[in-house]
């Protein structure tokens, strides 16, 4: 028989406090009821003797001092898993919100997830095939890894990660099973339901596991949600051997949420507000992504957060950078351009792409000629911010040629429908082209023998319907 | 019976006890998970935990040590992975499975393992503390010199013969001036926050040899010598810790991973066991000690692991080795000081960081040196630490605070990793405190102009520097011919000197000699072309003659081992050149 507590010491915020209780553990989880019958849930968050903070779930709204009886359940925050998840939907505490019932619980997991040993990971080196050309490209994702995208409000991160999993799952091979664990914090409706309808369209919804926090349920559910949802990933990819990608939206109203519960109770804040531990916090989400030695299957996470004005300095895109495999930043000002998807190529990385590219994975030029894009599209840069100054006819015949290249570049490469699906031969040959457009000479970080075999002008001119009259070398003639 | 009073994260308090003292290790609840005593009162004693409070309750009781946080070291710890505290991670993946679960209590270092012991000590020798009694092979590069701990000393009384042992077996007895007897045994204990004796430092005086040019050249660290790696992420300071890893000329490597990524940790592992030592032919694992505390292992243990390394280092030290530690990131490390300082509700200072973060930073980079041991060899510890500036602003405390306690400055810069330059050191903030130390050694052992060549380029990057500026508002063709030169001189430098390639097989290590050749020849060329563009003639010819590009080339096009076709390149120079009369 469990002891039940009658009455609150105290309320504050999501908090609540109560006194004399026995026995209980730090981050237990306990039942709250209440007297219309209603039952809440909520977590120990700090024990002074005998007088246990507990944060509930569902928001204290309603609750008095008096008209509660609080039950501990003697364990930590746990899920109840099968492989009957897949298809469903469920609340960001995990219960089932899609009216089916409840599913059939094969295992139950604590939600806090352990470190994994670096002894045990496998070092990620499979490529995962998006038809995307500014990602495979360029930030080449590969499997088992945490590639977020860097998005502000307005701009087209949803639809990008709806193509991602579109036509990432195509490139599967060997029927390998493939699944998609979707949560979505503090969300639209509207937004929520774009997702579904997505996955529907694309015929995958079957193989998708929704985790819902909208925009106006309780905050503390949405820091449960992607917990939730990482232990329901790694327990498929672990021990059901699936290949999980994971997408968890917004990243930015999860740390809202956190910075809300963190000053509820009390902590001295660190930078802007946010909690000093916000690091270890998102560390203890993305981390969850990886490879097992003994084990079949991944977890390839896709993290999306809405940069806070544009601002990539802000603290949530600054430390989940410092965590991540990476980054695909999206920019405003190709999207007002209208290149589709609006990757901001010099921002963006992926750091695992060096090991999962080139021969035996994509193709052996890879490497070269994406250092190469990146080193003449940095210089495309350079070329329109003086332009910008002294005017685009005063330009050197190179930096003219370069200014040629840059709007090429973003025309041809980056610009793509949101069906296209091209084939990493067709992303590496049309990356070529691109590069034919400049003089050979400029060509300073590939290997001459690719030169040799790709580099062909005449067929770029053609390509591209350019006739050249640009000179190079004004002063030689 | 102590007993937990309260439990708020990784702080635990208990109440009304004085059983403690400050800094003690302590096992906590029934799973025993490690604990540190950080500050007592007559009320209240804190305790930090290590490992995930979860599940942890009022009431349960701590067990004291009597000892503050220390680390067994002896044979063993060379090639394995260890924790922030200690644990080796690879024996746990074999008890534990692929999660490491708190309050598992495996043994640091292997105890079933046996060695082959050669013994330095016969009846009748007076051994004090730091004298070496025996010798292990502790892996295929390094030989253990088993010291005398602390604390114990006097005359051999008993030796066992040269043959095989464990580490806890006893080896020597010896028995002091008050006739205690005293046993050594493989294994010795040494506190993680107190720095190890030595005889006396020596001054900096020796090059740490990294084969990266933009270091060796630019901005040189010396053995024993301490630097600082900041850059924001994506710059490249993770890459830039492996190269310097796998190619410094140090004994031994001491790996930290503070905080960071696991597959990072993974490669590191993956990647050390693959790779050869270019000076003995074996693999880098061999030299090499792995920390790995990643960002999702508790925030306690991440503040230890940089003193867990850095006293391993010592230890090393102390038998006469050069080891290098790579802290990955101090960052990191000053986030979990003020995590911890957050839930201990003390005053911050500076962006929420505690007031003793500057103090804190100066023990540790002072625990690197060059030093003349207690028996009387000489080693040295260099620090290398990363750090992962907020926003990537240098001025934040941390990257502002470590400036201050070393020597060695590599900034890198966003700018540059964008368009794939690196390493990404960007020549105009970063700085070097050692080269005036190192210059007669250089000057001595590589050749007699490396120093002033060195100064050339720095000055020519510095006219660029200055030139750029002009260009950027009004283009680059107004400039007069001359200015064009530097311009395009700079180029070969940065392009064909300090941009290096990691995955080219020669170009990934370039060997000092190399590097000064490297430097003449661009010199060289400078000085011809100069002379050229002072006779008048157009710079357009000088372009077209493509021998910038050719010089450019000459990282890859040259191998490391057949530096006599640098010839052929000053002869190419003189013949384009030429042709242009």
């Amino acid at each position: 028989m469990k002891l039940q507590y009658i009455g609150l010491n105290e309320i504050k915020g999501p908090l609540v406090f109560i006194d004399n209780v026995r026995g209980i553990a730090f981050e237990e989880v306990l039942e709250i009821k209440l007297n219309n019958g209603e039952i809440r849930h909520g977590r120990v968050v700090e024990i002074d003797d005998n007088l246990a903070a507990v944060l509930v779930f569902e928001g204290t709204n309603e609750l008095s001092l008096n008209n509660t009886t609080a039950k501990f359940l003697g364990h930590p925050m746990e899920i109840g898993v099968s492989k009957e998840v897949l298809g469903r939907m469920f609340s960001g505490l995990g219960s089932p919100i899609d009216g089916l019932g409840p599913i059939y619980v094969e295992k139950t997991l604590d939600i806090n997830g352990l470190p994994l040993n670096p002894v045990a990971r496998e070092y990620p080196r499979n490529y995962i095939n998006t038809g995307i050309s500014s990602i495979d490209g360029l930030t080449t994702l590969i499997r088992g890894q945490k590639l977020p995208i860097f998005s502000g409000a307005g701009l087209p991160h949803n639809e990008l990660a709806v193509q991602i999993v579109k036509q990432a799952k195509i490139a599967d091979k060997k029927g390998e099973e493939f699944c998609i664990v979707f949560a979505a914090m503090g969300v639209k409706n509207d937004v929520a339901d774009f997702f579904k309808r997505s996955f529907e369209e694309a015929g995958v919804l079957e193989k998708v596991v929704m985790f819902l926090n909208l925009s106006n349920d309780p905050i503390i559910e949405r820091l449960i949600a992607p917990k939730c949802a990482l232990t329901t990933a790694e327990y498929l990819a672990y021990e059901k051997g699936m290949h999980v990608l994971v997408i968890l939206t917004d990243m930015t109203s999860y740390c809202e949420a956190l910075r809300e519960f963190s000053s509820s109770k009390g902590e001295i804040p660190g930078r802007k507000g946010y909690p000093g531990y916000l690091y270890s916090e998102l560390a203890s989400l993305y981390e969850r992504a990886g490879i097992v030695k003994d084990s079949k299957g991944s977890v390839t996470q896709i993290p999306i957060l809405t940069m806070p004005n544009d601002d990539i300095t802000h603290p949530i895109p600054d430390l989940t950078g410092y965590i991540t495999e990476g980054q695909i930043v999206l920019s405003r000002e190709l999207h007002q351009k209208g290149v589709y998807p609006p990757v901001g190529v010099l921002p963006s990385l992926s750091r695992l792409m060096k090991d999962g590219i080139g021969q035996g994975y994509t193709r052996d030029d890879h490497q070269d000629l994406m250092n190469q894009l990146y080193a003449s599209y940095a210089r495309v840069m350079d070329a329109r911010s003086l332009a910008s100054v002294i005017g685009e006819d005063e330009l050197s015949g190179i930096d003219k040629k370069y200014i040629q290249f840059g709007n090429l570049f973003e025309k041809h490469y980056l610009n793509q429908n949101s069906n296209q699906n091209r084939s990493i031969e067709e992303t590496l040959d049309l990356g070529w082209s691109l590069l034919s457009v400049l003089p050979k000479s400029e060509l300073d970080r590939v290997d001459e023998k690719l030169v040799d075999e790709f580099y062909n002008q005449e067929k770029a001119f053609r390509e591209f319907q350019i006739d050249d009259k640009i000179v190079i070398h004004k002063e030689a003639m | 019976m102590n007993k937990i009073y309260s439990i708020n994260g990784p702080v635990i308090k208990i109440k009304d006890s004085t059983d403690f003292q400050i800094m003690e290790m302590v096992h906590v609840g029934e799973k025993k998970l490690l604990g540190e005593v950080i500050s007592m009162s007559k009320e209240y004693t804190v305790i930090q935990v290590y490992e995930s409070t979860t599940g942890l309750k009022p009431g349960e009781p701590v067990y004291g040590t009597g000892e503050p946080i220390s680390l067994d070291l002896g044979p063993g710890l060379i090639g394995n992975i260890f924790d922030g505290i200690q644990r080796p991670l690879t024996a746990i993946s074999k008890t534990d499975g692929n999660f490491i679960v708190p309050g598992t209590n495996v043994k640091a270092l292997d105890e079933s393992k046996i060695w082959d012991v050669l013994f330095a000590c016969k009846k009748g020798d007076n051994l004090s503390h730091g004298d070496v009694f025996a010798y292990v092979q502790e892996s295929e590069l390094i030989i253990h010199r088993l010291l005398v701990p602390q604390g114990k000393s006097g005359l051999v009384e008993t030796v066992k013969k040269d043959g095989k042992y464990k580490i806890t077996d006893e080896l020597v007895e010896i028995v002091d001036e008050f006739s205690v007897k005293h046993s050594l045994t493989m294994v010795q204990r040494w506190p993680i926050k107190k720095s190890r004796p030595f005889s006396r430092r020596l001054t900096l005086s020796v090059p740490l040899i990294s084969g990266q040019r933009v270091i060796d050249t630019l901005f040189p660290i010396a053995k024993g010598g301490t630097a600082a790696v900041p850059g924001g992420f994506g710059t490249g300071k993770t890459m830039m810790q492996h190269q310097f890893a796998k190619w410094c000329d140090a004994d031994i490597i001491v790996y930290i991973g503070c905080g960071e990524r696991g597959n990072e940790m993974t490669q590191t592992l993956e990647e050390f066991k693959d790779l050869v030592d270019p000076k003995s032919g074996k693999p880098l694992i061999e030299r090499t000690i792995l920390i790995a505390n990643t960002s999702n292992m508790p925030v306690a243990a991440r503040e230890a692991s940089i003193y867990t390394g850095i006293t391993m280092a010592e230890y090393y030290r102390d038998m006469g080795y050069h080891v290098a530690v790579m802290a990955d990131s101090t960052s990191r490390w000053a986030e979990a000081l003020r995590e911890i300082s957050g839930r201990l509700e003390e005053m911050p200072a500076e962006e929420g960081f505690p007031a003793y973060l500057p103090s804190r930073l100066s023990q540790f980079y002072e625990r690197a040196g060059y030093v003349k041991t207690l028996n009387d060899a000489e080693g040295s510890v260099s620090i290398v630490g990363a750090i992962s500036p907020q926003g990537a602003d240098f001025s934040e405390p941390v990257t502002q605070n470590t400036k201050r306690f070393v020597r060695c400055f590599w900034a890198l810069d966003k700018e540059l990793a964008y368009t794939r330059h690196y390493s990404a050191i960007n020549w105009n903030l970063s700085y070097s405190e050692y080269v005036g130390d190192l210059s007669k050694w250089f000057n001595k052992n590589v050749g007699v102009n490396f120093i002033q060549d060195r100064q050339k380029l720095i000055a020519i990057l510095a006219e660029e520097n200055k030139l750029m500026e002009i260009v950027k508002l009004i283009g680059e063709d107004v400039l007069p011919d001359d200015q064009k030169l530097v311009l395009q001189i700079s180029k070969v430098i940065r392009v064909g000197y300090l941009q290096q390639n990691a995955f080219h097989k020669d170009d990934t290590f370039v060997p000092l000699k190399k590097q000064l050749l490297m430097m003449e020849i661009i010199l060289y060329l400078y000085k011809r072309a100069q002379y050229i563009v002072k006779q008048g003639f157009a710079f357009s010819l000088l372009t077209s003659t493509g021998i910038f590009e050719k010089i450019i080339k000459i990282k890859y096009d040259i191998p490391n081992d057949k530096l006599s076709m640098f010839d052929d390149y000053y002869k190419m120079i003189d013949e384009s050149l030429n042709s242009i009369r």
